[in-house]
């Protein structure tokens, strides 16, 4: 293969870019108490928002992807103003600052809210300040990520398979599960993960609408951001662990997703 | 094309001067807690009407404006919910000369408007089902009102540690909490909650000390805003909204 020559400008302002991202992963990597990381890595505060913030980040992508595919193949069949607005719709947690996303749950879910009174007077269950909060207000903030992955590898799928399908009988679930969803797998791998990373940093949505409790609702970019006032240290060291566990995961899938977006 | 990119650089450089008349403003930036809102967006606009200075105000939890001022934030004025805190700063050099107190803040229960769960006493807050927010006790509020409930002998279950005194008086006013501990002055100025009083021997008086950066720019305008609170004015400004005077 012969690669293209790339203009100098464009090397030093792609260059500038990276700086971006490297310094303050070095700033992180520099400013580490590397002596103390092992006592704040089995601090129980540290594997208790720890363990929490795995459970939340992969209950909320189990969620998106039983809810998320679904809307995905929706989102790919319909055309016109309705796909337009469908697909606004599924995008804007994406573009709404996550505390604006953690009050319109609230007015949503919460006790006084549309949908989350008639629970609590139905049921008495009140949403807010509980695990199954910080879920929700992850599922919201992540799951647009893989719906956008998965329109977009079905829109780039060869539709002459599932038509050779249907053609030699298989019906509409057959032709789902055996052909559309094995072909999509990659979109949706890819999907995934990166609706995981990002239910993982969430911080804005999940402390707004789930408030602040340790092993309960205390994730670990809010143990992070309390632990910034207190203890830097402590705060260096598990953003550092949530840096390895997200770029260990980018890293080990790039391929992956960069082939299905 | 051409034209509007310079019609659109003469206004940006037209906003980036904001002078008055050509003389250049005089300005304070103040680093304050976010339970002083209330009284120093008042005494700000008291600043810039008896004098040319223009205070920008920048409200935190007390920790944070700290954290902040440790990492080298610009500043001229820091005013902290707990004195502690202050001890802190002063210890790190950030602070030129001594601290004041400028006023005093005893802690409430807050309730929603008519306290439909009939609160009498911090004692109540330990009844079950009652959803019970509290600060965090790593913010000045939180440790108060751990301290609080520790004299009144009482072991509450909150469902949520609050960063800012204000989100637990924003879960309170939203319906999701049925109470909370927040200052006087919170209660005071939120206009969405009701209060109830906890009497003297359980509460905790918090003092509100205030001094000038060391890092600061401008010292004369930096002691006229401390001398304005101080002064009777800022007091009564500070009263009106709830705190006692220094």
């Amino acid at each position: 293969m012969i690669r293209a020559r790339i203009p100098p400008a464009i090397g030093i302002l792609a260059g500038v870019g990276l700086l971006l991202f490297l310094l303050p992963l070095a700033g992180l990597i520099v400013r580490a108490p590397w002596n103390q990381a092992l006592g704040e890595l089995t601090d129980p505060t540290t594997t208790t928002a720890l363990g929490l913030s795995l459970f939340c980040s992969l209950t909320a992508t189990a969620i998106a992807m039983v809810l998320g595919i679904p809307l995905a193949i929706v989102l790919a069949r319909t055309h016109g103003t309705l796909r337009n607005l469908l697909r606004a719709l599924t995008t804007l947690p994406m573009v709404l600052p996550p505390v604006v996303g953690g009050v319109a749950l609230l007015l949503a879910f919460g006790r006084r809210g549309i949908a989350g009174s008639l629970l609590y007077q139905a049921f008495g269950i009140q949403i807010p300040f509980t695990t199954a909060a910080a879920v929700m207000a992850e599922t919201f903030v992540a799951m647009p990520f893989l719906v956008i992955a998965v329109e977009a590898g079905l829109r780039s799928l060869d539709h002459r398979y599932e038509e050779a399908a249907r053609a030699l009988g298989a019906n509409q679930w057959t032709v789902l599960a055996r052909v559309t969803l094995p072909l999509l797998r990659p979109a949706i791998f890819s999907g995934a993960v990166l609706c995981w990373a990002r239910a993982l940093g969430e911080f804005g949505a999940t402390i707004t609408f789930a408030g602040n409790f340790p092993g309960r609702t205390q994730t670990v970019p809010i143990a992070v951001y309390l632990a910034l006032e207190t203890n830097p240290d402590a705060a260096i060291t598990l953003s550092l662990i949530l840096l390895v566990v997200s770029l260990a995961i980018l890293v080990g899938m790039r391929d992956r997703w960069l082939g299905a977006l | 094309m051409t034209r509007r990119l310079l019609a659109l650089l003469a206004i940006a450089a037209m906003a980036a001067c904001s002078c008055n008349g050509g003389i250049p403003q005089a300005t304070v930036t103040v680093f304050a807690a976010s339970s002083l809102k209330p009284a120093f967006d008042k005494i700000g606009a008291r600043l810039l009407t008896t004098s040319n200075i223009v205070p920008t105000l920048s409200y935190a939890g007390t920790q944070t404006l700290l954290s902040q001022l440790m990492q080298g934030a610009p500043a001229d004025v820091f005013a902290s919910a707990d004195a502690a805190q202050m001890t802190t700063a002063q210890n790190a050099r950030l602070l030129s000369g001594q601290s004041r107190i400028f006023a005093h803040n005893k802690l409430e229960i807050a309730v929603a408007r008519g306290n439909p769960k009939g609160i009498r006493s911090l004692a109540d807050l330990s009844r079950p089902g009652l959803v019970v927010v509290l600060a965090d006790p790593s913010v000045p509020a939180g440790k108060y009102a751990a301290q609080a409930l520790k004299n009144a002998g009482v072991a509450v279950h909150p469902a949520s540690l609050e960063q800012q005194v204000t989100g637990v008086l924003s879960k309170i006013a939203l319906g999701e909490a049925d109470a909370g501990i927040v200052y006087v002055s919170d209660i005071a100025t939120s206009g969405q909650v009701d209060g109830v009083t906890i009497p003297d021997a359980q509460n905790v008086i918090g003092d509100y000390p205030i001094a000038i950066l060391s890092s600061t720019q401008n010292r004369a305008e930096a002691e006229t805003f401390m001398n304005l609170v101080l002064s009777a004015d800022g007091q009564a400004i500070l009263k009106a909204a709830g705190f006692e005077g220094a």
